[in-house]
Order: structure tokens, then C-alpha cells, then sequence
């Protein structure tokens, strides 16, 4: 069944603040091998001009994926997640993240399409910081996949 | 932000240095435990065969986050990345041996995008068991 096209634009609150861990950041780099000492060494991170050690660029998804979830699990939407592949994935940045933000996602449905019984629907997670600046914006592309048996 | 190369030095068709990245069982089990996502396509093969798929597959996003580094390394500093966004076209099979999957990735400089920004683009290809597995793979990228 298509999902009702009324639904796009339709924003969602934003989500109480994630603190971002420097060693939970430090878990994530170890998890994709990802040896970078900007990841890890405090000191390394300010030589590259930050105050403390940044996030590997896709970190943030954790984050943002978790505020789709207003979306995904909304039982008004009615999106069906077990069919659900993720298709694209985008992230546009002011600056990365780093140990100390406390991250707040703002979830927006962009558009939602039909096509050959698929349902495609791009939510846009815009994040900010404590202080309300801009840090990043994920564009997530969802498809739920036809149901072949129905 | 402290790119460690110049807008100056690169042109377009520059290559970045290529990288191939290893994906074994236990690499899965250990994203999913630092990314949160536990979908059992990921680390339970009956599931993952249940559901239609070849085997256990990797996270897209795990792809994803490898394929960067090829950027990373290059620009030296993480945050001169200023946007990065994939198509997961084929999945990453992950099979139970000790070898495990490879993700090879090579990517080059595409356009000079802004001079005064000092921004440029570059494509991305990965590539596992000879397919394409991300596709439209683009960052924009700004320089010293």
C-alpha cells in the first residue's frame, strides 16, 4: 500500500540531547580499523585545530538513524520495517563531531515516492549542538520493499 | 581544519593512494556493537538466508565508513570532509571462513570545485568479490 503523500514535510520534535563520548568515539574508529589519531589522541585533535577528539565521518549515523525512527515507527506513517533496505545515504557538514556534544536531531520526511510497488521515503536529520549550531544533516533513503507474497 | 594536501597540487584525474579493506565474521559482530545496529542479517546466517540473501551481508553503513578512509588518509584531517553520501547497490557477502569478504576502494579527484573554498569532489569505487558496491560514491573535500 502507498504511503500517504500528505506525510511529506511533516517534521518531527527534536530528540533529547546524545552526548558524544571520547570513548565511545574511540569504540567506533576501533570498529572500522580506522587508526586516525585524531580519533583517539586529544592532543592529535588539536594539532588539526579541535578542541578535543573528533567522530570518523559516518559516526553520526548512529545517532541520526535512531531519531529516523520517529518516522520509521510512526503508526500513522505505517511503513512497513521489516521490508525496509537502506538505499542512499548522504551527510553534509559544518564541522565534525566531537567528544563533549550533546547532539539534538531534527527529522523531517523529504518525499516519499512509489515505484513498481516499492515504497521510497528520504528523511532528512538535521543536527545541531547544545548551543543550537549547526553540526551535520543526514539525508537517509529508505526503501521498503514491495511484498511479493501479498 | 588542516589539510594536509593543497587545492593547488591536485587536478582532476588526480588518484588517491587505493586501499583494501578486510571483512571477516567478527568484524561485523564488532561494528554492530559500536554502531548499534544489531539486524541479524548481519551475523546470523540462517536469518540472512531466511530473508532471501546469499549469507550474512556487512552493515552498508560499515562499507561506507571504510570507503572514506581512502579520503581521510589522504586529506590527513577527518574534518575537511564537508559532504559524503553512497548508494548501497550490492552487499557486501561475508562468508564463515578465515578470509572473509575485501572491500577495495580507489577513488580520484573529479572536479576543482571552487577556488576560493578550495573545495573538490571526489568519486569514490569499492568494489567486493568483483562487483560494484556503493555507487554515486562522492565527497567534496576542501584543501589547504
Amino acid at each position: 500500500m502507498a504511503l500517504d503523500q500528505s506525510f511529506v514535510g511533516r517534521t518531527y520534535p527534536p530528540t533529547d540531547p546524545y552526548e558524544v563520548g571520547r570513548e565511545k568515539i574511540r569504540e567506533f574508529a576501533e570498529a572500522i580499523g580506522d587508526s586516525n589519531p585524531a580519533y583517539t589522541d586529544a592532543e592529535a585533535a588539536k594539532a588539526l585545530g579541535y578542541c578535543d577528539v573528533i567522530a570518523p565521518p559516518t559516526f553520526v549515523f548512529a545517532i541520526t538513524f535512531k531519531a529516523a525512527g520517529q518516522v520509521i515507527e510512526d503508526p500513522q506513517l505505517g511503513l512497513d520495517y521489516s521490508r525496509v533496505v537502506h538505499g542512499d545515504q548522504k551527510f553534509a557538514y559544518t564541522r565534525p563531531v566531537r567528544s563533549g556534544d550533546r547532539l539534538s536531531v531534527t527529522s523531517t520526511i523529504e518525499a516519499i515516492k512509489s515505484m513498481a510497488g516499492n515504497d521510497i521515503i528520504d528523511i532528512r536529520g538535521e543536527v545541531h549542538d547544545e548551543a543550537g549550531e549547526h553540526v551535520v544533516t543526514a539525508f537517509t533513503k529508505l526503501v521498503a520493499r514491495a511484498d511479493r507474497e501479498a | 581544519m588542516t589539510a594536509k594536501i593543497s587545492y593547488d597540487e591536485v587536478e582532476v584525474g588526480t588518484e588517491l593512494p587505493a586501499q583494501t579493506f578486510p571483512v571477516s565474521r567478527a568484524t561485523l559482530v564488532r561494528y554492530a556493537g559500536a554502531s548499534g545496529d544489531f539486524n541479524p542479517i548481519h551475523w546470523n546466517e540462517k536469518f540472512a538466508k531466511e530473508v532471501g540473501l546469499p549469507d550474512v551481508i556487512a552493515h552498508g553503513m560499515f562499507t561506507m565508513a571504510e570507503a572514506i578512509r581512502v579520503v581521510t588518509d589522504w586529506a590527513g584531517d577527518p574534518g575537511a570532509v564537508a559532504e559524503y553520501g553512497v548508494r548501497f547497490t550490492k552487499p557486501v557477502v561475508v562468508p564463515n571462513d578465515e578470509t572473509g569478504a575485501l572491500i577495495e576502494v580507489s577513488a580520484k579527484v573529479a572536479a576543482k570545485l571552487d577556488d576560493d573554498d578550495r573545495t573538490v569532489r571526489v568519486d569514490l569505487t569499492a568494489m567486493s568479490a568483483g562487483q560494484k558496491v556503493l555507487g554515486m560514491s562522492r565527497a567534496v573535500v576542501r584543501l589547504a
